[in-house]
């Protein structure tokens, strides 16, 4: 059978040990620092330019090579390991009939293989047949993209009555698709066999990554192997990030390069000039080289001559050594206890290594809701009986449910012991109120071994409610499409299910109507407080009264709400109805619409029960985190994909909005005009208060017609700009903003207008928001604001803005693990979040800063020696110091002290850090290394070559030895130049350095020391016998050293260059301290503690009203048609067949229809509603991806 | 309550990994600064007057023998052709020239250190490595070869080594009496024991390991009868030699000639009248530079250096004015209290 496809074998490392030398050559080349480097070693062979040795170039430009190469075969290496623990993971092939084991990168593209439970899927598969009726079978796609609940996948019918392998092996079907690519939710193609076409979706579809779930076993077709299956597809290279410093860091050695080209062309005139009036006469004694012919050539070999000379202004080991102090830093982020998770013994990772700096410069983050602030793990925790209130008791021992009911689950917690007498004496409410919860849902149960059950909810919501009935003695137990069994108080009790009354999203309520044993039919129904409170009885008013205060005072501690109630109905009113719904349901058109009327006119006259509250449990520490992170002038904003209501909840629970602000603006418009004007009226309080808002809002519109979008100030009369304005004032306001009206304020026009708001709010929520939309908001703060920007979520729905943002973060916890691979941090905890920026993150910046600073300020003190020399020798780019001195400035006697700086300094204590957020604000500024830090660097730097230089010359000019020889010889000046610089910048090293550490001491009197040891062995006897050619600097260190005049100049020179540093210092602190300086000189000099400076963070108690159903639509409709339940299970399901298809439509086509819409261009231009699932070929016009499939003949 | 293996991923609790490092923070308070300025200051003060002091009391006495002026004795001397030519200058001591008293020449606008000037020259050779005087390495051109044959010591330092001597006379009741210049010890001494090697003598003779090279263009004898006084003080190791090709660092400079220590002029040179008797070779005039000559005596900081005592003596005095001024703003602007919080 012809062409096979690819294997599944991936391959993510990009070298071996053959390819490693020359393509990491090759890639270490494009870096234009590097490129240039060589060039000038290029350059240095060049006998009439080369000023200097080639080993001044090579030494340190091999050291950095060697080192990049080392880190990139490390990370290469680890690659190649997980890649073969992939590869190497065994599957189960169908070859010539028979089920033979493989390695998944044996598997190839046709081949058909069969999964079991629980087994990740090898490569994209075309579902054949499965062990569970209808060819259904569940997946988990918690790896591909996050989400945690399963899904359904469905074979075609034709294939799923291939059940055996026998018949599998005979399956000798085409398919012919769509090219790779990376949609997760889209697939289309068709499959030939026995002459008919059959459409396949991604309903067909079992991708790679995924773990098959509650099914046995099932059979596929490879479709995609390897890197064309759709998850290799998505990891696709991230792109590389990187920060505004090393933005700033290219810039300036650009202007550096600019620099050094101008001192070349000033140095090459001077030549050009010396040579004509000096060097033209001085050629009796020293003629010009054979190919100068004139001055101006000379000069312009010149010019190349100081290129080489001068070089050292752009400093080789810059990047290299930034590297190693970020790698340093991640590897303290990886090391830190206080970020490690107990619970999931999960350290932090910084998983980026280049983004650390930026730690210390964010202003807004965009943080997910579910997972990231909250646990996504929901807890029964409180419930009010109508007639029998239960407050919430003392936290005391969590009750023990497994000694009166064996049915418990163990992992659930509570303790108030009065609800749980309640149960035990019988009081007919509370059992009714039980009853409800284990009643009105839609989980489904398993039950592995007696006793111990397992629930599979839709929502965690549902999970806990189910799972507190089960331990108050209210047992769900198993369901069928008709009968829902339960064990009320150890015995066994089954109701008939007449009819399930679907959740969805404006009914905000659900119902079930069962028939008791009995012979009662009731209806019980659960919800919305809101809701529910006008479909109640008049008689349960008084009930309602104080249900309400205490749905109040949960919701104040940002509980979900949640209401109970029931209703009897009569045998003639449900045959009515169950009249009507039947016509309901099976009409045509408008179904759903006739479906909720039909709901809508049963769920009356209800009678409350009571009402349940469920804690979204927040995070440990989040609350105080946020509130840190805000004192710190950081701007958090919420984006969830959950509902307005669960995100406001949140937003007060964990503090973001409180009492004290102002006003929610809640903009929830669904077109473009609404949204405009909800944003126009958030805009207007802020601008002026006093001026009525239809006035304003006429103002801005002329000015906006007139000025093309821009508002102008003007017409208010010299206020300052808007922005300004919006900013002042910011802190009392909240924006809450809705997906489909963020849809609009996303747009060009309004896009602006929509930043500016939000920025001027302290808080600001988007909530209903897709993964895209995410994503957009963080590109649109990053494109307007010119902040950093952090993004941390924990779900795929994550990864978009995660990727978009400055900087990312995955929270390792709940939900797969997507948003963590593409994380540039992850940790599992979100408080961890205030150690990371403001600790790491700060001192990370902080340090960085200092080590560029003093990097700039070290090599221009350096080179810039040489410029003021050339002055006095001709131009002729000779060097002040001796070539070795000049190899081994940089990479020896200077580099380890500042690079232990980097490493190792801190201004303040780290849990300084944490109580005083404003200290962050210097990061967020870019206080500490801008511009003008820079030149002042700089200019530090020329200031000290000058005074390195113009000491010596004029001292040494006309000193002599005590014994008459004198010391203006070049090689004594060379030494003395030398010496005083390599002391003044380890002096400069110590002030700057703020924390000495041992290993400081050591690296900065290591360096000095290391300098003497070497000066004196180059120019010792030993050293100049063996190669007489190289060491001609033999004994100047001796004679000149030994002089008490070289040590007087050097003295001079170092306190001429340090003094004034030190009086500015000096005079900065005292005249104008820096938040840091005041908290360090408290914490050094005075020893005495200040009190944090957070205030007490109270408890908000203001009335919010939540609900708490979080879960799909559609599964009401899934359980009544049977479709999932097991064959066995399904004796009496008769009225299976009735429903068709449908269901699966409804969810595919309610879960993936906006997706769809978003995503596939090659479904535009069909009506919106066509079905999905009807891919023909001509819907996907590059269908041109073939493949056959055969039974695999070895 | 945990037991040790329950957290394997947890990192390990050092002051490393922790960044709890013990570290002595410093922290530029005015208790250590101003106190710190005072102290420089003062040290420079006092070093400034010291050096101050002993420079004044050093004496240098400079003649310029160029010969630009007309009116100058070595005028006639200073013309591109004239070839052997003698000039005198006379000059009067009023008082005791303590000694040891050092003779220099001193150069002016000459560029020693210019970069190709600098590597034009063999060290193989001037080590005494004889395969290298037939083969002069490639740096010494132009110089490396003149009538196709190797030049020894090839190169421009030693093509164009300071030929002008130097007699010095007393005149003492009308006659003239030569104070002696003591040539010998005037270069460095690893120069001369351990950098610069004369060839090893071929059959006995010095002047025949020299066979099949030329001397240098500019010299008028070659290397191995630099000084018919002394076979020592020849070739590589001649002590003019040596202190020439120690190249200077500044266009301007001066070395040393000789010392005045001899006989009775150990205590120095006694006031009176002296003439310098100059036999003028070296011409300097083409490229705008000057020649002179220096008497200077040291003293244990060296020669006569102003400079060093003067920016000592400004440095210190600005050291002591910063620490009045910090103290003042210290005093005004104190530092913020804790109180304030």
């Amino acid at each position: 059978y012809p062409s096979r496809g690819h294997n599944n074998c991936i391959m993510t490392s990009k070298y071996n040990i053959i390819t490693f030398l020359p393509v990491n050559l090759f890639e270490q080349f494009q870096e234009v620092a590097n490129t240039y480097f060589l060039f000038l070693l290029i350059l240095q062979l060049i006998p009439q330019i080369s000023s200097l040795s080639w080993f001044t170039t090579i030494v340190p430009l091999v050291l950095v090579l060697s080192i990049t190469a080392v880190k990139d075969a490390t990370d290469d290496y680890f690659r190649h390991k997980s890649d073969n623990q992939v590869n190497n993971r065994q599957s189960q092939v169908l070859i010539n009939g028979i089920l033979q084991k493989e390695k998944w990168m044996n598997v190839r593209v046709g081949d058909i293989i069969k999964l079991e439970n629980n087994q990740f899927v090898a490569a994209d598969l075309l579902l054949l047949s499965s062990s569970e009726p209808h060819g259904l079978c569940y997946i988990e796609t918690a790896e591909l993209d996050g989400e945690t609940n399963m899904k359904v996948r469905q074979s075609l019918s034709v294939t799923s009555e291939l059940g055996d392998p026998n018949h599998l092996a005979q399956f000798d079907g085409e398919v012919v698709c769509e090219p790779p690519n990376n949609k997760l939710d889209r697939f289309c193609g068709t499959l030939y066999w026995r002459e008919c076409k059959y459409g396949l979706s991604n309903q067909n579809m079992l991708l790679r990554g995924c773990v098959l779930r509650n099914t046995e076993s099932c059979y596929g077709l490879v479709i995609f192997a390897g890197p064309d299956t759709k998850l290799m597809q998505n990891s696709g290279r991230t792109k590389f990030k990187r920060t505004s410093i090393d933005r700033l860091m290219n810039t300036l050695v650009l202007w550096i390069f600019g620099f050094l080209v101008c001192m070349g062309v000033i140095l090459a005139i001077g030549n050009a000039v010396w040579e004509r009036e000096v060097g033209f006469l001085f050629q009796s004694y020293l003629p010009w080289d054979p190919p100068v012919d004139n001055f101006l050539f000379s000069a312009f070999l010149s010019f190349w001559s100081y290129v080489i000379i001068l070089n050292t202004v752009v400093p080789i080991s810059l990047y290299v050594s930034v590297e190693v102090i970020r790698l340093c830093h991640s590897y303290f982020i990886n090391w830190d206890r206080r970020m490690f998770c107990n619970r999931s013994s999960t350290p932090a990772e910084a998983r980026s290594t280049t983004l650390n700096e930026e730690l210390g410069q964010v202003e807004y983050i965009f943080s997910d809701k579910t997972g990231t602030l909250t646990q996504n793990i929901m807890t029964f925790n409180n419930s009010i009986s109508a007639y029998d209130i239960l407050a919430l008791s003392q936290r005391a021992q969590p009750l023990d449910f497994s000694t009166w009911n064996p049915l418990a689950d163990r992992d659930f917690c509570f303790y108030d012991a009065s609800l749980l007498e309640a149960v035990k004496v019988g009081e007919p409410a509370v059992h009714e109120f039980f009853r409800v919860l284990s009643l009105c849902h839609t989980v489904m149960s398993e039950e592995k071994s007696e006793g111990e059950l397992v629930y599979k909810a839709q929502s965690p919501d549902e999970g806990a409610l189910v799972t507190a009935a089960r331990n108050f003695g209210f047992v769900f137990r198993s369901r069928t499409p008709s009968t829902i069994t339960t064990q009320e108080l150890g015995k066994a009790v089954t109701y008939t299910l007449l009819a399930i009354l679907d959740f969805n999203n404006i009914r905000k309520r659900m119902s079930v109507i069962v028939r008791t044993p009995e012979g009662r039919i009731r209806l019980y129904c659960k919800g919305a407080d809101t809701v529910l409170f006008e479909r109640l009885h008049s008689c349960s008013h008084d009930v309602m009264n104080i249900t309400s205060d205490h749905l109040n005072e949960y919701a104040g501690d940002g509980l979900r709400t949640l209401a109970l109630a029931y209703r009897d109905l009569s045998e003639e009113q449900w045959a009515e109805w169950a009249e009507r719904y039947r016509g309901a349901d099976k009409a045509i058109d408008c179904r759903e619409d006739r479906l909720a009327a039909a709901y809508e006119e049963i769920e009356q006259d209800l009678m409350l029960l009571g009402a349940t509250a469920i804690e979204d449990k927040l995070q440990e520490g989040v609350a105080e985190t946020i509130a840190i992170l805000s004192l710190a002038n950081i701007k958090i904003w919420v984006l969830t994909g959950d509902k307005q209501e669960t995100a406001v909840n949140i937003g007060y629970s964990c503090k973001m909005l409180t009492d004290d602000t102002t006003e929610v603006f809640i903009v929830n418009g669904h077109t473009v005009q609404s949204v405009r004007e909800d944003l126009r009226l958030v805009c207007h309080p802020f601008i002026c208060p006093q001026i009525q808002f239809h006035a304003i809002n006429r103002m801005m519109e002329s000015a906006r017609t007139r000025d093309g979008g821009k508002e102008v100030e003007t017409q208010w009369g010299g206020a300052s700009p808007p922005t300004s304005v919006l900013e002042s004032i910011s802190g009392e306001f909240a924006l809450v903003i809705s997906g489909h009206s963020l849809a609009h304020a996303l747009e060009a026009d309004m896009e602006q207008e929509f930043l500016e708001t939000a920025c001027a709010c302290r808080a600001v929520i988007c909530c209903r928001v897709t993964p895209l939309q995410k994503a957009m908001v963080v590109e649109l703060v990053k494109r307007h604001k010119n902040a950093v920007t952090l993004a941390i979520g924990d779900g795929a729905n994550d990864v978009s803005m995660i990727k978009t943002a400055h900087i990312g973060v995955g929270i390792s916890g709940q939900e797969g693990i997507q948003a963590v691979l593409a994380s540039d941090y992850s940790f599992s905890q979100f408080r961890f979040l205030q150690r990371l920026l403001l600790v790491h993150g700060r001192w990370s910046y902080l340090r960085m800063c200092r080590f560029l600073c003093y990097f700039f300020y070290k090599n221009f003190a350096f080179t810039m020696v040489h410029f003021w020399f050339g002055f006095f020798c001709g131009f002729s780019a000779q060097t002040v110091y001796d070539q070795y001195f000049i190899t081994l400035y940089n990479i020896v006697y200077t580099s380890l002290p500042v690079l232990a700086m980097g490493i190792f300094d801190q201004d303040v204590p780290e849990q300084r850090s944490l109580e005083y957020p404003k200290l962050y604000e210097p990061g967020q500024l870019n206080l500490l290394f801008n511009k003008r830090e820079f030149f002042i660097c700089i200019a530090q730097g020329i200031y000290t070559s000058v005074v390195l230089f113009f000491i010596p010359y004029g001292v040494l000019s006309q000193a002599t030895q005590s014994n008459g020889v004198p010391l203006a010889d070049y090689q004594t000046f060379a030494v003395t130049t030398a010496t005083a610089l390599v002391i003044v910048v380890s002096v400069q090293i110590s002030l700057d350095t703020g924390y000495w550490t041992a290993i400081n001491h050591f690296f900065v009197w290591g360096s000095v020391g290391a300098y003497f040891t070497i000066l004196f062995t180059m120019h010792s006897s030993v050293l100049f016998n063996i190669f007489p050619k190289q060491f001609h600097f033999l004994g100047s260190s001796q004679n000149t050293l030994a002089q008490p005049v070289v040590w007087l100049t050097i003295a001079l020179a170092t306190v001429i260059c340090i003094a004034p540093v030190l009086a500015f210092r000096f005079l900065k602190l005292d005249l104008k301290p820096q938040l840091s300086d005041t908290v360090r000189y408290t914490q050094l000099v005075q020893q005495k503690k200040w009190k944090p400076a957070l205030g007490r963070l109270g408890r908000g108690g203001s009335r919010r009203s939540g609900y708490a159903f979080a879960h799909q639509e559609g599964f009401g409709e899934l359980i009544t048609s049977g479709k999932n339940m097991r064959l066995s299970s399904l004796a009496l399901a008769t009225f299976a067949s009735r429903h068709s298809a449908s269901w699966i439509d409804t969810l595919r086509k309610k879960k993936h229809n906006p997706h769809i819409c978003m995503f596939s261009p090659c479904l535009r231009g069909f009506p919106p509603g066509s079905p999905v699932s009807s891919h023909s070929p001509q819907t996907c016009s590059q269908a041109n991806w073939t493949c056959y499939t055969a039974p695999r003949c070895v | 309550m945990k037991s040790e293996g329950e957290f394997v991923n947890q990192p390990d609790n050092t002051a490393f990994t922790q960044q709890r490092l013990p570290a002595w923070q410093p922290m530029l308070s005015a208790g250590i600064v101003i106190p710190l300025f005072t102290l420089i200051g003062l040290a420079f003060i006092g070093i400034g007057v010291a050096l101050f002091i002993t420079s004044q009391n050093i004496k240098v006495q400079e003649l310029d023998y160029t010969g630009t002026a007309t009116s100058s004795p070595c005028f006639q001397c200073s013309g591109l052709s004239i070839q052997n030519c003698t000039c005198e200058r006379n000059f009067s001591l009023s008082e005791l020239f303590e000694g040891p008293v050092f003779f220099y020449y001193g150069l002016s606008n000459y560029y020693q250190n210019y970069r190709q000037y600098g590597v034009s020259k063999d060290d193989y050779q001037l080590s005494g490595d004889t395969t290298y005087f037939l083969k002069p390495q490639s740096y010494c051109s132009p110089y490396q070869y003149s009538n196709n044959k190797p030049i020894v010591p090839c190169g421009s330092i030693a093509n164009s080594m300071f030929n002008d001597t130097f007699r010095l006379y007393l005149l003492v009741n009308g006659s003239r009496k030569q104070v002696p210049f003591d040539g010998k010890g005037i270069a460095w001494w690893t120069d001369y024991n351990i950098k610069y090697r004369n060839p090893s003598p071929v059959n006995g003779s010095f002047a025949a390991a020299f066979d099949g090279t030329t001397k240098p263009v500019n010299w008028q004898k070659s290397a191995y009868e630099l000084d018919p006084t002394d076979q020592a003080n020849n070739g590589f190791l001649n002590q003019d030699f040596l202190v020439w090709m120690r190249r200077a660092a500044l266009p301007n400079f001066r070395k040393l000639y000789g010392r005045i220590t001899g006989g009775d002029y150990s205590q120095g040179l006694p006031a009176g009248n002296y003439t310098l008797q100059i036999s003028y070779n070296y011409p300097v005039l083409s490229f705008g530079g000057t020649k002179k000559v220096v008497f200077s005596n040291v003293s244990w900081m060296g020669g006569k250096n102003q400079f060093l005592g003067i920016a000592y003596l400004v440095i210190g005095s600005l050291c002591v004015v910063m620490a009045i001024v910090m103290l003042i703003v210290y005093a005004k602007y104190k530092f913020p209290d804790n109180d304030d919080a």
